[in-house]
């Protein structure tokens, strides 16, 4: 089940399936899940959750020093019957979807002022995506946003990150029964912003979730979706494109918590790199608890360096407390785009940038495709395009 | 009629720190219609002169032309020799990851002729050049080499051949860990490109197996660096016989 090959010199892979009687996965990290920011020591950076993350890039988000001074400008557009409101932080419907789970996610929960809450009542279809652009004006911002859906609603959000912030916001998805929500959550930050955020999905019985992350921008950025079923039935998908550049860190982090008899999820993201100190993170935790008999899971990463001096780090774990199950599988490979395969496309007339292109195109091509957005598929290509031309250039 | 000359080639390759001579004054004239067979003891740097003719950025050409229909080959780029109607059969093609075969086929045959083929025209070009030898349709949704077998790696080849159509085909090794079923389907893609008589094909190998196949015009022993001997079609049948013992003593096999 699990494949590990292809690894150029500066990347690792090291997956894992545990059969075990108890989960590590909340053992490996240093405090268990809480609002409170008191209650997560300060990293120093050898702790599991942290021994990816450069923390000096973190501009303070983890030990306290990043004062709440920033602003950033927030747009919602949302199809008529969606609500859209402003609450405080003693609002009940916060926090539903799981509680923060490290220093980074409690600091945000602690820190922000006012939630935003948007919901899609029950039976709600929506044919046009809600959309959320936050444009960062500079400084440190926090920020926490849950949107739910009822009952056999169906919605798409588009969630829209650029300019510049230091920014550390939680979003949560409540997705009712039989309910259907995908979401698009772009980070085309400004190249000197930081952004962490714990995504937490609850999905309903019967429901359906496809969370979609593209990351292009930042200086650092860290983002973990995190998966919980409330029914038998559900399904989720989670999905993720990165293109990491010169001097970039993206780390994508996931839990799906097979919880719930009778579920699936399935996983797939994929990176590209070029530039020096280029740096992605890819951890793809998978838990089947004993209780979730009928579990169909497969989770996969894939990374392609394009040049010398990228840096990939790859861990898929599964760990399995039951036998009951249709399947789980996991697989990450690294590969690189490297002179000779230059040479093989051009031996076959392709200019080289034309080839590139081709490569870059092909690997992303199929994850594209799924977005179902146009206007952000158009994007995204459009992005690949900008960033192959600056590595010609 | 296309003519691939090459004069007094010389090339090195870097390795360990050091340079070193590895082609030391090749003369070779491939016409159109043509077929030779360049036979040769392993080091004796039979691939490094396929290599060196399609470009490949390691070795350094050191001395002497090549030219095609008078065009100077060495001053091109790689994807201008393919452009210009040289095609290189590799005997370790590499894996792309991300590029479908179809993807790949249609963008290299694009760039070879100069403009998109027709859609219909080509799905059907590349369906029927597909099963001609052997391969199943579901190959082309499979990634650029990876994961194929040997032998899938040497038809894929042989299918680009026959779907380019160069002027110059150089068959490194194409025999090379081939069963001989799957001698057979590729030495049939190769003949069948052959009788167009608009090809001139420079076969690379180390064995005569394959010249049961497709029989050369002309044989040339390459030993340390060049041509030491040519001969007609009989020559391979000497060398089926007696082995590259009398080119190689003295050790000069480098």
């Amino acid at each position: 089940m699990a494949e590990a090959h292809n690894n150029p010199g500066g990347s690792t892979t090291a997956g894992s399936i545990a059969v075990a009687a108890e989960s590590t996965v909340a053992t490996r990290m240093s405090a268990p899940p809480s609002f409170d920011v008191a209650d997560f020591p300060v990293p120093h950076g050898r702790e599991e959750e942290w021994r990816f993350t450069p923390l000096d890039r973190l501009r303070g988000l983890h030990d306290g020093t990043a004062v709440a001074d920033g602003s950033i400008k927030a747009e919602i557009s949302a199809p008529d019957g969606v609500r859209v409101e402003t609450v405080a932080r003693d609002d009940a419907r916060l926090g539903r979807a799981g509680a923060p789970v490290d220093r980074v996610a409690a600091q945000a929960y602690s820190a922000f002022e006012k939630a935003t809450i948007v919901t899609v009542p029950k039976e709600t279809v929506l044919t046009e995506p809600v959309r959320l652009a936050l444009h960062g004006e500079g400084g440190v911002t926090y920020g926490h946003t849950v949107f739910e859906l009822g009952a056999f609603a169906e919605a798409t959000v588009v969630i829209d990150h650029t300019g510049d912030t230091v920014r550390a916001a939680n979003v949560e998805y409540v997705v009712g029964d039989g309910a259907k929500l995908t979401v698009v959550t772009v980070m085309d930050w400004d190249r000197t912003a930081v952004h962490t955020s714990q995504q937490g999905a609850l999905v309903g019985r019967d429901a359906g979730f496809r969370h979609i992350v593209v990351t292009f921008g930042g200086d650092l950025v860290r983002i973990h979706p995190r998966v919980t079923y409330a029914g038998t039935g559900g399904e989720a998908e989670l999905i993720g494109l990165y293109f990491t550049d010169k001097g970039q860190h993206h780390e994508h982090r996931l839990l799906v918590d097979h919880n719930t008899p009778h579920c699936k999820s399935n996983v797939v993201y994929k990176g590209a790199l070029q530039g020096e100190s280029a740096h992605a993170v890819w951890i793809g935790d998978v838990l089947i608890e004993a209780k979730a008999e009928g579990t169909d899971t497969y989770e996969m990463n894939r990374n392609l360096v394009l040049t010398d001096g990228a840096r990939v780090d790859s861990v898929p774990n599964l760990e399995i407390e039951t036998g009951e199950i249709v399947g789980a599988g996991h697989a990450s490979a690294t590969g690189r785009f490297d002179d000779e395969q230059l040479f093989y496309l051009m031996a076959r007339g392709i200019p080289e940038t034309d080839a590139r292109r081709l490569v870059v195109r092909g690997f992303f091509a199929e994850l594209v495709q799924q977005i179902g957005v146009p206007d952000i598929e158009e994007r995204l290509l459009a992005k690949i395009e900008e960033e192959l031309e600056a590595s010609v250039a | 009629m296309a003519t691939l000359e090459i004069r007094d080639l010389h090339v090195t390759v870097e390795a360990d720190n050091a340079t070193k001579e590895i082609l030391k004054g090749v003369d070779l004239t491939v016409k159109q219609g043509e077929t030779h067979a360049i036979m040769g003891p392993n080091g004796s740097g039979k691939s490094t002169l396929a290599y060196s003719l399609a470009g490949h950025p390691k070795y350094t050409i050191t001395g002497g032309t090549v030219t095609l229909d008078g065009e100077d080959v060495l001053e091109m780029s790689v994807d201008e020799r393919a452009r210009a109607g040289l095609f290189l059969a590799m005997q370790y093609p590499v894996e792309v990851p991300g590029v479908s075969v179809s993807n790949f086929l249609r963008t290299s045959a694009t760039a070879v002729r100069g403009e998109a083929p027709k859609l219909r025209t080509w799905v059907k070009e590349v369906k029927e050049t597909m099963e001609r030898l052997h391969m199943d349709p579901s190959f082309a949704e499979r990634n650029v080499n990876e994961g194929f077998s040997g032998g899938e790696k040497k038809r894929h080849e042989i299918l680009q051949l026959e779907l380019l159509k160069p002027k110059v085909a150089i068959l490194d090794e194409t025999d090379s860990g081939l069963d001989v079923d799957a001698l057979r389907v590729v030495s049939e893609g190769v003949n069948r490109v052959r009788e167009t008589g608009e090809v001139g094909t420079l076969l690379i190998t180390h064995y005569t197996r394959i010249l049961r196949y497709i029989k050369p015009d002309h044989v040339h022993v390459f030993s340390a660096g060049r041509i030491v001997e040519s001969g007609g079609a009989e020559l391979a049948d000497k060398l089926e016989e007696e082995g590259y013992e009398a080119y190689t003593k003295g050790g000069a096999s480098e």
